[in-house]
Parts: C-alpha cells; sequence; structure tokens
C-alpha cells in the first residue's frame, strides 16, 4: 500500500518525525516560529503513550529533555533563536555526557528578539560552537517538508547511534511551508533502538567504548547504578576526575573524534546538476530551493551550473567540497546570514576557486532572481535570453 | 527511624571519602538519606539521586544508586523529565541553596506547582561554598561574606515558605543536630506522593561560621539546637528570636500529583472513557 499523502507544514512534519522514530517525550516552550512543534505534540504524545510537558523556559526544557532520554525515553525539545541560545548550556552537557537527544532549532532573524516571524540562518555557527568547551555535534538542516521528517528521524538515529545531541536546523520557512507529502509508511523506516549493554554491572567499569563501539549507557534505575557527571570523567570508570590532564585530554579528544572519525557515514550532501559544472552555488536549507530554481534556469540557459547541498552541516560535508573545489572556477554560497558558511567554504576552497558570498539578514527570502543574477555576472560573456 | 549499622550505610556509598571541608555537615546529611533509604526498604535500583553544581551536588558521586550531576540550578528540571520518562524511579533531587533558591529559583516554583512526585532536598548552609563563600540568596542581612564584606544588604529568602507558597504540597525542615528527626523528615518527603521539599540547615564553618558565627564546627551544631524551634511551638505562638526558625513537618496537603494528571490527558487523548 503505498504511503498517504498528506499536507503538512514543515514543523508538523518534524512532530511527525519524531513520533515515527519513537521519540515519546517532549518539553518545549512557546517562541515562533517552532510553536506548531510544541501544539502538534501535545496532542500526539499522549495519543500514543507518551508525555509532553511545557516547562518554565528553555534551559528546563533541554534539561527535562535529557532526564527523560537518561531515564530510557527518545527525547526531544523545540525552540528558536533566542531559546536556543538559552539552551546552550544543557546541549553542553548533553555532549558531555554523552546524552542522546534532538534540539530542533526553527531558526528566526536575531540577535535578540530580532525578527520572530521572518526566516534566518544566523544559527548555523552557533548550533556548532554555541556551548562553552571542546564539544562535537551533529546538525542536519532540511529544505523541504519531507525533509523535515525524513531528518527528525534521521537525527533521532544518529544520536542513539554516537550518543550525543543532535540539532535539526529548520528555519521559519521551511517550519511554516506547508507541501503534500508522502510520509514513510513505518516498516520503510530504520529506527534505531536502546538497548541495555551486554556486560554484568560489576565489569561495567571495565569496558569502555572505543571509536568503532560507542556503547549505549544504561538507563537510571537499571541494576548498573550509573554515575552521570558534567565534570571531566574517567571515560573507563566514570568517575568524575579533574585533576588529571591525561584524562581530560583523553575525554575531551573522544568527544570530539567520536563524531569525525565517522564524517563519511554521517555526512550527506545532494549534488544537483554539478555535471560539467564551472560554477557551484553552495546553499542549504530554504536558500537551496532558491539555489536549485537557479540552476535549472542556468542550464535551460546553456550556462554549465550546479547545485551542491550539504544535508549535514555539521559536520561539514569537506569531500564533496573538495570534488568541487577541484571542479569549479567559482562557488556562490547565498545564506540567510552574513558569511557564516561562506568562510568555512572558502576554507575549504582554500584558493582552488573563487568564492562569492551573498548574505542578506533583512528577514526577506533569497530569490531564484537573486542567485541569477549572481550567476550572470560569472558569465558575463554568455547571451542569457 | 533507626540508625542502620555504619557497615550497612557504607554499602550505599561508592567512597567514603569526600572532598567536603573538616567540620561540613554535609557528611551528615548523605549518612541521613541513605538511612531513610534503608528505613523505607526501597529497591536500591529505583532510587536515583540528581543534584545540581556546588558543595551539595557532590553528593552523587558517593551515593552507590543511580545518580545525576546535573548544571548549576537545572537538577529540578532534569529530575521533572526522568521522572515522567519513568515513573518506577524515587528521585531525590539535592541542591545547595544558592542552586536551588538563585540560579534555579524559577525551576523551584514550578516543580512545586506542578507537583511533580520528586523530593528535593536542599543542604542551606546561608552561603556560596564550592566557590569560596559569597553571599547568596539565604545570606542573612548583615552577614559578612567574601562578596558582602561590609555587611550584606539584602534580606534572606525563607525556602519552605518559597516553596509552599509556590505549591508543594509536603514541606518540612531539619538539621543535622537532630540526626533521627531529620531522617524521619526525610523519609516523610520521600514517601509523600507529589513535590516535597526537605531543607537541612546545614552547617559550613569554614566559609560561613568563621565570619559570622564561630569557626568551631560543634560549636555550630550546638547553635542549631538553640536555633530550631519545633513547629508545634512556633504555631503555638511561642516567641522566637531573629536566629531561630521552625523545624519538623511545616505543611502537609494532598492533591494531584502531575503523572496522575497527565495519565487523564493520556486517556482523553485516546478517548477512552473512565
Amino acid at each position: 500500500m503505498p504511503a498517504e499523502r498528506r499536507l503538512l507544514q514543515g514543523n508538523e512534519a518534524v512532530a511527525e518525525g519524531a513520533i515515527a522514530a519513537g521519540a515519546r517525550f517532549f518539553a518545549g516552550y512557546p517562541i515562533t516560529p517552532s510553536t506548531e512543534i510544541a501544539e502538534t505534540l501535545s496532542r500526539r504524545l499522549p495519543e500514543v503513550g507518551g508525555t509532553f510537558i511545557q516547562m518554565e523556559d528553555e534551559i528546563a526544557s533541554i534539561a527535562a529533555a535529557v532526564g527523560a532520554s537518561l531515564a530510557g525515553v527518545k527525547s526531544l525539545t523545540a525552540t528558536s533563536g533566542p531559546g536556543f541560545s538559552l539552551m546552550q548550556e544543557m546541549i553542553g552537557y548533553a555532549a558531555m555526557t554523552q546524552v542522546p537527544c534532538v534540539i530542533v532549532d526553527v531558526m528566526r532573524g536575531g540577535p535578540s528578539t530580532g525578527l520572530p516571524t521572518e526566516p534566518s540562518q544566523g544559527d548555523v555557527m552557533q548550533a556548532r560552537w554555541g556551548t562553552h568547551g571542546e564539544h562535537s555535534v551533529i546538525v542536519l538542516v532540511p529544505s523541504s517538508v519531507e525533509e523535515c521528517f525524513t531528518l527528525t528521524v534521521d537525527a533521532f538515529n544518529l544520536s542513539e547511534q554516537y550518543r550525543t545531541p543532535v540539532i535539526v536546523l529548520s528555519d521559519a520557512m521551511v517550519g511554516h511551508m506547508r507541501e503534500a507529502v508522502a510520509l514513510p509508511l513505518p516498516e520503510e523506516l530504520r529506527v534505531a533502538e536502546r538497548s541495555e549493554p551486554d556486560v554484568d554491572p560489576d565489569e561495567y567499569d571495565t569496558v569502555m567504548s572505543t571509536l568503532d563501539n560507542i556503547l549505549q549507557r544504561p538507563d537510571l534505575g537499571s541494576r548498573f547504578r550509573v554515575h552521570v557527571t558534567g565534570l571531566v570523567y574517567n571515560r573507563r570508570s566514570g568517575v568524575p576526575e579533574t585533576g588529571s590532564p591525561d584524562v581530560a585530554q583523553d575525554l575531551g579528544r573522544y568527544l570530539r573524534e567520536k563524531i569525525y572519525h565517522h564524517r563519511d557515514a554521517i555526512v550527506r550532501v545532494e549534488e544537483f546538476m554539478m555535471e560539467g559544472a564551472e560554477v557551484a552555488v553552495f546553499a542549504y536549507g530554504s536558500v537551496a530551493r532558491a539555489a536549485r530554481a537557479a540552476v535549472r534556469w542556468a542550464r535551460a540557459q546553456g550556462v554549465p551550473v550546479g547545485l551542491v547541498r550539504p544535508i549535514t552541516l555539521w559536520p561539514l560535508p569537506t569531500a564533496a567540497v573538495d570534488h568541487m573545489a577541484e571542479q569549479v572556477r567559482t562557488v556562490i554560497v547565498p545564506e540567510m546570514n552574513i558569511r557564516q558558511i561562506a568562510w568555512e567554504v572558502q576554507a575549504a576552497v582554500a584558493g582552488r576557486a573563487r568564492v562569492v558570498d551573498y548574505g542578506r539578514v533583512d528577514g526577506a527570502l533569497i530569490t531564484p532572481e537573486q542567485i541569477k543574477d549572481l550567476v550572470k555576472k560569472e558569465f558575463y560573456y554568455h547571451r542569457f535570453s | 527511624m533507626t540508625r542502620h549499622a555504619t557497615a550497612e550505610i557504607r554499602e550505599h556509598l561508592r567512597s567514603a571519602k569526600t572532598l567536603w571541608c573538616p567540620g561540613c555537615t554535609n557528611g551528615i546529611v548523605t549518612r541521613a538519606m541513605i538511612d531513610a533509604y534503608l528505613s523505607l526498604d526501597l529497591d536500591p535500583e529505583k532510587v536515583t539521586v540528581v543534584a545540581g553544581i556546588g558543595c551539595a551536588g557532590r553528593i552523587t558521586a558517593y551515593l552507590d544508586y543511580s545518580t545525576v550531576h546535573t548544571a548549576h540550578g537545572r537538577a529540578l528540571a532534569v529530575a521533572t523529565g526522568a521522572k515522567l520518562a519513568d515513573p518506577e524511579l524515587v528521585v531525590s533531587v539535592v541542591m545547595g541553596d544558592g542552586d536551588c533558591a538563585a540560579i534555579g529559583g524559577n525551576h523551584l516554583i514550578h516543580a512545586a506547582r506542578r507537583n511533580v512526585d520528586l523530593t528535593a532536598i536542599v543542604f542551606n548552609n546561608d552561603i556560596y561554598g564550592m566557590t569560596g563563600g559569597q553571599a547568596g540568596p539565604t545570606t542573612h542581612e548583615g552577614d559578612v561574606s567574601k562578596t558582602s564584606p561590609f555587611g550584606h544588604p539584602e534580606p534572606a529568602f525563607d525556602i519552605c515558605e518559597l516553596a509552599r507558597a509556590a505549591g508543594a504540597t509536603f514541606v518540612a525542615r531539619g538539621t543535622p543536630y537532630a540526626y533521627l528527626k531529620l531522617v524521619q523528615l526525610l523519609a516523610g518527603g520521600i514517601v509523600h506522593k507529589g513535590f516535597s521539599l526537605v531543607e537541612v540547615m546545614s552547617a559550613c564553618p569554614t566559609y560561613y561560621g568563621r565570619f559570622n558565627q564561630t569557626p568551631v564546627p560543634a560549636e555550630m551544631l550546638k547553635l542549631q539546637q538553640k536555633q530550631a524551634v519545633p513547629v508545634e511551638k512556633y504555631k503555638a505562638g511561642a516567641p522566637m528570636t531573629e536566629e531561630q526558625f521552625p523545624v519538623g513537618v511545616l505543611h502537609h496537603v494532598e492533591r494531584t500529583e502531575y503523572l496522575e494528571a497527565y495519565e487523564g490527558v493520556r486517556r482523553r487523548a485516546t478517548g477512552i472513557k473512565v
């Protein structure tokens, strides 16, 4: 039986994706433009035996999500800019304690209260570096309603597999847009299950995760009687140990490398019409929609332009950037911020191609026409119709 | 309530070595918590202790139950998530006074309002000890601390009154001096179904006593005996000095616990008639 086609909003698709991924706990605080995720889950979670709770602020929201995950239930929270800023300390806590959880940030204009109802991509660096200290994180960027669903499922799976917070970085456009989508049937989805480690509780302290074998943590209330701490801890015993540079170095490197070691397995990137492209547009999230239209137009006009769309923004798909840098003479990076990812692309391209940035922070969408104008400049010698 | 043998207490400690200063009463409260769990014959696998940051929070490394050392001020929010996710957990939330009433104050009042079945255990030593003795929300007017060298200009919070006003359904206060009474109050908070708060008036000779009362730990404990007024006497209108406070079960009412209320939400969501 084919999946039912439904007219869904991006935020609703995130909520449905969370349910499909097995999430049974949501804690959140109302904030535009993410609120529909909370509203949808306040209805859906109790239907499936899960729990929705509206907390007193965003700090409490992510703290409760972390607590629920520690007790064995897949959990998420959703917010926008100001709330995302408030969550940073506990995102760091989740990274440090290796607690799987999903944070959805539906980006709006900032800083501060900014443009509450307008889209932005201003949080792309905060998603990577917002919390203090060295840590790893996985960030996924949906550019359609369907991806709001599928990437939320992926976010939970990655979160469980790598025992790390995963951030879904949506924006006011993708979150509020409605599209007809055929949601995958439950049997078509791969959903990671949590299991208790297969070791004797007395020996638990002697088994240690390696980069290739990231062990799941036993839940609170299990026979393992775990200790969870945000202090630097010995990775073997789990006991806080703040006096040993070796222990701190081991943990710090591990928290970073457990993601970067698996970069090839984690990273997803879409290449569109890149065959023979002399100019590439590097765009993500809602901006990639305008970029795709501009690329189609360019090809119809007879100029070789392609699109490279990171689906995983962090870790950055450096292999795809490398490939692109070797192939094209110019990379156009349109984004709803000022040079945040363009700088990263420029660093990765390392002089092999020219990088042209186009940023705006006025809350307006980047249109296909604006990208077309940038393309025209690269092919100034071509007669466009 | 009985005092269990030290050997039996030790079985529930990961380590008998702590980083607490000589004369600190946190060790007494730690033992009182274990005595309370043993007295109630709780399954040690289900006992979960969630704590914030500060001297009190370090208890999580010593107690041999499921323990979570969270971020400063956030213990109640983490504990709320854990309890809702697994209602079988018996959750104690250990906080210092600054952790609970300053940085975590918003979480305190909302946890009390929701009436989630958690037991908040507040180690109130009148001072920020871990950072070296700065004034906090429970430091008294006129007290000398590292950040109030000329006398503290602010009044102190009464954490029990705050919790009661916010909707806590069991509120008690005890002292390490009256040990068995403290065990009894902790046990009362743990068995109570709903949000309970037990404030333990702790002694910090190192950073509070030295500058305000006495640097001698035993003298600080004896002072607690003088300061503590049984709640029955307090309610009967016994005259009290500024330094005195009521101890015992200060407030105890029954109100629908959050998880019970949420079961109603689940039934209505699925259309199952009761």
